[in-house]
């Protein structure tokens, strides 16, 4: 077999072990589905995203509506938008925006998502760096920090980043095996820490708990420099984080394993048991090394919670995020370049992920980053979305890249840029954060592929048949 | 033997989270929920990897 030579030849041998629609004999019941969202959203972020709030000066009934209807949203739009595509098609993100998008746009979107994978998997390093640090009385990174502060600093990141490098080259699945058993222990330490240190902060009964939650962790003031957050900042920012993966479709890889569309709604238990739980304990921690004058860095505030079994968690959840991320963004990167072995690439983007990670801005902006990175991804999900439900009835086909062996979709690639473009717009022009931008952003990204669909399908040449 | 790993699973869960309440009603120190957490993390790490489902194909991407 010669090996693959065009670009598209190459994206698709990385790809071509999930070339094919999911038979019915490999569907999967919803312990799985239950089990797998339930253990990703227990994660590395939900250390930062917590206290990150309370830096937000968000008040404590705006959070806790905020993060209510926010989650319900994301599981919603996974339930109803990614779901049901997923289980009619049965094919991966890759392959259903390849037939759609055509395989040199594909390639594109590969490699923003791989950069987007980088950045992530250096924030994670930083969060497990902050935790491996501690022995060595290394100097935290503040919550104003966005550049290295101190060489233990530096020295900590570039030794688990490489830890985290050397481990994805050798067993990717090994880890995700771990994962696994790390994700429900690692839940149980979550709540054991908002609880257990709660009569610190002065909750000595439960009816305590809504005045000090008022007083003392969302108290409804921002620190300086932070943009003050409202029930709204809440909501949208739970909706969207992970954006990229309901709206923008990348958990069809997942759901095209469901027996039934409805399936989508078992995302409720990563949203509810992971975000809303972590994100509440996490942000119950930080106000109390707010309140000690402590550092508020991951690795400090889960030693604040659980002593070592808390800082053990949070080298895990960073690592276990890290590694995956790292991987699939190798993974991407080597449609770049095709004569380097596996383990070279991901070497190469552990390096380079890890140099990000010096990079405090990384975990400390975490919020602005999720946003953006849900945003830039949305439009293909948009893209999808319109292709599959919205042309067939406007008389128009379904995945016309493929049916035209097209290399690039115009109409995919305009839709994606332009809708990029006005969202950029919307901020500069009428002041609309990035946290809401995903929502217009949506409905431009839609509209705008209908719209180039229609100008292409209505104007092109018709295809000759054979007899 | 499984049952006995599952049960030392449950007792390892059940040392990562009950200490915490008993802090919270003031029954035991921190310093003793610190404890009984890293013991919990050792039963549950010692354990459970023998008796957990391998990774199904519906995998995390």
């Amino acid at each position: 077999m010669t090996p693959p030579t065009t670009l598209a030849e190459r994206l698709d041998a990385i790809n071509e072990f999930d070339r094919e629609p999911v038979s019915e004999d490999r569907l999967q019941g919803p312990g799985n589905f239950i089990g797998l969202y339930a253990g990703e959203h227990v994660a590395g972020t939900e250390f930062v995203i917590g206290p990150l709030f309370v830096a937000h000066g968000v008040a404590a009934g705006d959070l806790i509506l905020g993060l209510l209807v926010g989650n319900l949203l994301a599981v919603l739009s996974w339930a109803f938008l990614c779901a049901p595509i997923a289980t009619r098609t049965r094919l991966n993100l890759y392959w259903k925006l390849r037939k759609i998008t055509g395989p040199n746009l594909l390639f594109v979107y590969n490699i923003v998502n791989a950069l987007m994978f980088c950045f992530l998997a250096g924030s994670m390093i930083s969060v497990a760096a902050t935790a491996v640090g501690i022995p060595f009385d290394m100097t935290m990174p503040g919550l104003n920090d966005l550049y290295p502060n101190s060489v233990g600093w530096v020295v900590t990141v570039l030794l688990v980043g490489a830890v985290v490098t050397v481990l994805a080259i050798l067993g990717f699945e090994k880890i995700a095996q771990f994962s696994k058993v790390a994700s429900p222990w690692m839940f149980l330490v979550f709540v054991a820490c908002g609880v257990a240190v709660l009569p610190q902060l002065g909750v000595t009964s439960l009816g305590d708990f809504w005045t000090v939650a008022n007083e003392k962790i969302w108290t409804g003031v921002p620190m300086a420099g932070r943009v003050q957050f409202t029930f709204w900042h809440v909501a949208f920012f739970a909706w969207f984080a992970n954006m990229a993966m309901h709206i923008g479709m990348a958990d069809m890889t997942i759901l095209r394993y469901a027996k039934k569309w409805q399936y989508g709604f078992f995302s409720a238990f990563g949203m509810y048991l992971g975000h809303f739980v972590a994100w509440i304990a996490s942000g119950i921690l930080v106000a109390l090394a707010l309140q000690l004058g402590d550092e508020v860095a991951p690795g400090p505030i889960a030693y604040l919670g659980a002593g070592i079994a808390g800082v053990i968690t949070v080298v895990i959840a960073g690592w276990t995020t890290a590694n995956p991320t790292i991987y699939r963004a190798g993974l991407a990167l080597q449609t770049v370049t095709p004569n380097w072995k596996r383990w070279k690439m991901t070497l190469a983007v552990g390096a380079i992920t890890t140099v990000a990670a010096l990079f405090p801005a990384l975990m400390m902006r975490l919020l602005d980053f999720v946003a953006l990175y849900g945003l830039i991804l949305m439009p293909m999900g948009a893209v999808i979305f319109a292709d599959f439900w919205l042309l067939p009835r406007l008389g128009l086909r379904q995945d016309y890249a493929e049916w035209r062996q097209l290399l690039v979709s115009w109409p995919a690639g305009l839709a994606w840029g332009l809708t990029l473009a006005a969202c950029w717009g919307i901020n500069a022009l009428w002041g609309l954060q990035i946290f809401f931008l995903g929502l217009p952003g949506w409905f431009i990204a839609t509209g705008l592929y209908v719209g180039l669909s229609l100008a292409q399908q209505r104007t092109a040449a018709p295809v000759a048949h054979t007899p | 033997m499984s049952l006995l790993l599952k049960l030392g699973s449950l007792v390892g869960l059940g040392l990562t989270v009950v200490p915490a309440f008993l802090v919270f009603a003031g029954t035991i120190s921190w310093d003793a929920h610190a404890t009984l957490m890293l013991v919990g993390a050792l039963l549950w790490f010692i354990t459970a990897p023998f008796w957990m489902h391998a990774e199904p194909e519906a995998s995390s991407h």
